[in-house]
């Protein structure tokens, strides 16, 4: 077997090193009624590289895959194109098999990446820290929740009707379990976001407020406002992005108040995946730094004065705290984080700018041609790279028959929110600088053909 | 017994030794080369992605948010991104580079045909919202993977979306509030032996449950006894780590899930070292309920610094109803369905709810199905059973010079676990750990578990040559040897490494989590 070094010879030597006569009579402690004697059933015998490769390949071409058809999905998952120095980079082994940097002495290379990573996340963010990334965009907004909790000591978090669905339902399955209360808006297909109706929710109960900024329906809330709302009860603004690259020609949530910023990496450097693994990031404000969950890498010096990095404030952590930690998490996305963070290197500030103004600008043109198309609507007045749109029936119908006319032209409000009869007819259309002026015109095209 | 260096030539350490004392300009020595951040780099004017002009878009639909200036973020051209990655990367150790003993971890060889099937576009470029007709291929990965899980556990079902070890414990032991609420028989306490990894009773407690500790026996085993006297209506259940994190065998747990399925509880099962026992005996016999598969561990997805890890999680038929949403199964024409909230209602109605957003860790899906076939039925018990060979090699080669607490305990499973006693007076643990850095090696897993004092969990894996063991035995035997005697040098190692022993006290003091100018 191509993966294992041990020749017989070796296993024999080895057990008469050990006393054994053989390996079966090393798992002697199992007891002999629950010792497998026969193989796994069904699976077959080891396979060679060619055949395996065949075998998932078979599997891989049964897929439409984004880059071949037109496409137009986005909902917290987002396709942009990743120089190819990215994934060069970090299939590099001392990245790729390296662990966790807990001895720093021969880990500085992760370490300085991470701490580069949260440096570009706060400054990103506008916030004033950064932690070494969670597992994605809802399990960090979550935990952002949790923290807000443990913060004010207050239990009832109040979440926009514009946060992605399936990070709601994320908080909600937790939430049942901790006790705490979440009040969630009611999503509504229309031009602007609830801010009235979010700000009515706040009381003196209140842990926190959470706005996603672009939201679900790519609307951009007001998050000073909300902010002020927030904090004049003593309640803390989470803001969550799901869209990182808006950030580029957007105002950093941290800037607008928020005091804690959460978000899902996946747009730079990670790729779709079908949805993991992806990257969470997470930022807040320095105040809370010891309420931060997960790993946070920090500067210090090593015994000849030189600079280094470590992993720090252990204390919050499991393998510390035990039962008392802040968080049970443990892995966090390093190599997610390590391809966010080239990426992001390799655009720069100018660069990211110019990202975002495409992806913007490809948006407009695609509102603007679905505009033109009888019985479509587009919902919005302001928004980034997604929209939504109003059609004359149930989308998911509308997507599926897209689809067999081979475009992925959006995702139907009816697969985010199947209870929500009311926004059965609605879609949300993401456009990104990988999109061209043909895949739109083909839109419209395949559109026109479904509602004719 | 040291191959590589068949003339016995050792570099010299410590203050005043040559090596140390040539100064360079640069700071950088020869091969060894420092780097600069990318703030002190960069500039946001700088990039190395060229764009179409963007000066002339219309920038008004983004509304009042809108921002003025662009990011304050340092870009490289694309020569000097490579370089300053590839300077950082030398600065790391890595399976690829050496034998990673990290007990507990599962440092083993990570196959590059892993690599190469999880950017196949077909699961690389698949949008997680996509038709579920245009996705059947990588909806085919996850119920593959799912079977072969169920297969090798002997379990009922699977809930895959958990994201890692940790996230998967969260999952079944929220299965397990779930499953005793819909009988309406709230109970509040987990049971967890005080060998349990740290992320047990940080899990238990972020679930809402009391958590108590179970003591060990002096063979380093669950106490079953105290653990049957302590049962009762308020048990929720119990979480064991199997094999534990001494390394051996929990030979009483099916006695154990007996008397806990009697008192109505349920079992959770840490399964962080279930890469010791694939293939020769499945969890669903000893009656576990729920455990949680790291396929960073057992089936070799990449640790990449730290993440990302995968962490389905089996479940007995007990539990299997309330396992979180998405869910795959096969339909009776082959083609494989996705339930998600539109149709748990009818399908799935007692799911406890969602873990994350998504389908979990697909790359890492595919990585392991990969992994799993390539072994095949055959190659995954010669897994674990070179895996349980290694360790005792280890253990047998080593217990002459260093401690073994529980070596009279009969054969370990996949790590050999030793402690201080009888290093010299001041001298501990992590200073035989800083040694084995300069010897070229990560060091093993150090003060863990916590019941053995000054702990060493090494755990060599399957993957390293009988060659590569007797180079590292030789290693551990010099440095144990120079621990006992009291060799001062070795209480300022590494001499070697990119960076001396760093200063995590003042990291800790006056917290430096970002740059400033």
């Amino acid at each position: 077997m191509r993966y294992l070094p041990l020749t017989d010879a070796d296993r024999s030597a080895m057990l008469s090193v050990i006393g054994a006569g053989s390996i079966d009579e090393l798992f002697a402690d199992v007891p002999a009624e629950a010792r497998l004697t026969a193989p796994i059933s069904g699976l077959p015998k080891h396979a060679t590289e060619m055949a395996v490769e065949r075998h998932m390949a078979r599997l891989s071409a049964n897929n439409t895959t984004a880059g071949s058809v037109p496409f137009f999905l986005g909902a917290g998952a987002y396709r942009h194109h990743v120089p190819a120095t990215v994934d060069h980079m970090i299939q590099r082994g001392e990245f790729l098999t390296a662990y966790t940097p807990y001895q720093p002495e021969i880990a500085q290379g992760t370490l300085q990446v991470l701490f580069e990573f949260q440096t570009q996340v706060a400054r990103l963010f506008g916030t004033d820290v950064a932690n070494a990334s969670l597992y994605d965009g809802s399990t960090a907004c979550w935990e952002a929740i949790a923290m807000a909790g443990r913060i004010t000591k207050r239990g009832r978090a109040v979440l926009s009707g514009g946060v992605h669905p399936h990070y709601v339902e994320t908080a909600r399955t937790m939430a049942k379990f901790t006790g705490d209360v979440l009040d969630t808006c009611a999503p509504v297909l229309e031009a602007s976001a609830d801010e009235d109706a979010l700000i009515a929710k706040i009381d003196a109960q209140t842990s926190c407020v959470v706005v996603q900024y672009p939201d679900i329906l790519g609307r951009i809330p007001d998050l000073a406002r909300i902010a002020q709302a927030a904090q004049a009860a003593g309640a803390l603004l989470i803001a969550v992005v799901t869209e990182p690259v808006a950030l580029g020609v957007l105002q950093s949530p941290g800037s607008l108040g928020a005091d804690i910023v959460v978000g899902e990496g996946q747009s730079l450097g990670v790729g779709l995946q079908f949805g993991g693994p992806y990257l969470g990031l997470f930022g807040c404000r320095e105040k809370y730094l010891r309420q931060i969950p997960g790993r946070l890498c920090g500067e210090t010096v090593d015994a000849d004065g030189k600079r280094g990095f470590v992993l720090t404030l252990s204390t919050r952590e499991q393998h510390i705290r035990r039962e008392k930690a802040t968080s049970n998490i443990c892995t966090n996305s390093g190599l997610c984080a390590l391809a966010f963070s080239i990426h992001m290197t390799l655009l720069g500030g100018s660069g990211l700018s110019n990202m975002a103004r495409l992806s913007h600008h490809a948006a407009r043109k695609t509102a603007a041609a679905l505009a033109e198309v009888p019985g479509v609507t587009v919902v919005n007045n302001h928004y980034f790279n997604e929209f939504a749109v109003t059609l004359p029936r149930d989308a998911r119908q509308i997507v599926r028959e897209m689809a067999d006319r081979q475009v992925l032209g959006g995702i139907s409000l009816g697969r985010l929110y199947p209870q929500e009869d009311a926004l059965a007819n609605g879609m949300v259309v993401a456009a990104t600088e990988c999109t061209t002026d043909e895949d739109i015109a083909a839109l419209v095209a395949a559109l026109k053909e479904v509602l004719a | 017994m040291n191959a590589i260096n068949p003339n016995g030539w050792r570099p010299s350490m410590g203050e005043g030794a040559p090596d140390n004392a040539i100064q360079t300009f640069t700071g950088n020595r020869a091969l060894q080369l420092e780097e600069a951040l990318i703030f002190e780099l960069g500039d946001a004017d700088r990039s190395g992605v060229d764009f179409p002009e963007t000066g002339g878009i219309d920038m008004s639909a983004l509304g009042p948010m809108a921002r003025a200036e662009r990011p304050e973020l340092p870009g490289l051209s694309e020569p000097e991104t490579v370089r300053h990655y590839t300077r950082l990367s030398r600065q790391n150790y890595a399976i690829d580079l050496g034998l990673f003993p990290l007990g507990s971890c599962t440092m083993k060889h990570n196959p590059r045909l892993d690599e190469k099937v999880a950017r196949m576009p077909g699961f690389a470029d698949v949008h997680p919202l996509q038709p579920v007709h245009t996705v059947q291929g990588a909806l085919g990965v996850i119920n593959e993977l799912a079977h072969w899980l169920i297969e090798l556990t002997g379990m009922h079902g699977v809930a895959m979306t958990p994201k890692a070890g940790a996230h998967g414990e969260l999952c079944g032991l929220l299965c397990i509030r779930a499953a005793l609420e819909a009988k309406g028989d709230p109970r509040d306490v987990i049971l967890v032996p005080e060998s349990a990894h740290g992320t047990n009773p940080a899990t238990a407690a972020f679930a809402g449950f009391k958590v108590e500790n179970i003591p060990a026996t002096p063979d380093g085993r669950v106490d079953t006894a105290a653990l049957i006297a302590r049962l009762g209506p308020d048990v929720a259940g119990v979480m064991i780590t199997n094999p534990n994190t001494c390394g051996l065998f929990e030979r009483d747990l099916k006695t154990i899930a007996d008397a806990v399925h009697a008192a109505g509880g349920y079992v959770y099962c840490d399964g962080a070292n279930f890469n010791a026992i694939v293939g020769r005996v499945r969890p669903g016999d000893l009656g576990v309920d729920a455990m949680h598969i790291n396929l960073h561990k057992t089936f070799s997805t990449p640790h990449g610094g730290g993440g990302p890890g995968s962490g389905p999680v089996v479940l007995s038929e007990a539990l299997s109803p309330f396992g979180p949403l998405p869910f795959t199964a096969r339909q009776a024409d082959g083609s494989i369905k996705l339930i998600e909230e539109e149709q748990a209602h009818d399908e799935h109605p007692q799911a406890f709810g969602r873990m994350c957003a998504f389908h979990g860790q697909m790359g890492m899906y595919t990585r392991a199905l990969a992994y799993i076939l390539s072994h095949g039925a055959d190659g995954l018990r010669q897994v674990s059973g070179d895996a349980v060979l290694n360790a005792n090699y280890v253990l047998r080669s080593l217990e002459d010079v260093l401690d073994a607490p529980f070596g009279a305990s009969g054969p370990c499973m996949h790590e050999a676990l030793f402690s201080d006693d009888g290093f010299a007076e001041g001298f501990s643990t992590n200073d035989l750990a800083k040694g084995l850095i300069d010897e070229g090696y990560h060091p093993m897993t150090v003060y863990f578990p916590l019941v053995v004092h000054g702990a060493m969990l090494v755990e060599p894996t399957e993957t390293e040559s009988r060659a590569g063991l007797d180079q590292f035995i030789g290693a551990m035997r010099s440095l144990a040897e120079r621990a006992r005697a009291g060799d001062e040098l070795l209480k300022s190692a590494p001499h070697l490494a990119p960076r001396r022993r760093l200063d995590e006290t003042l990291a800790a003091r006056k917290p430096k989590l970002v740059y400033k100018d």
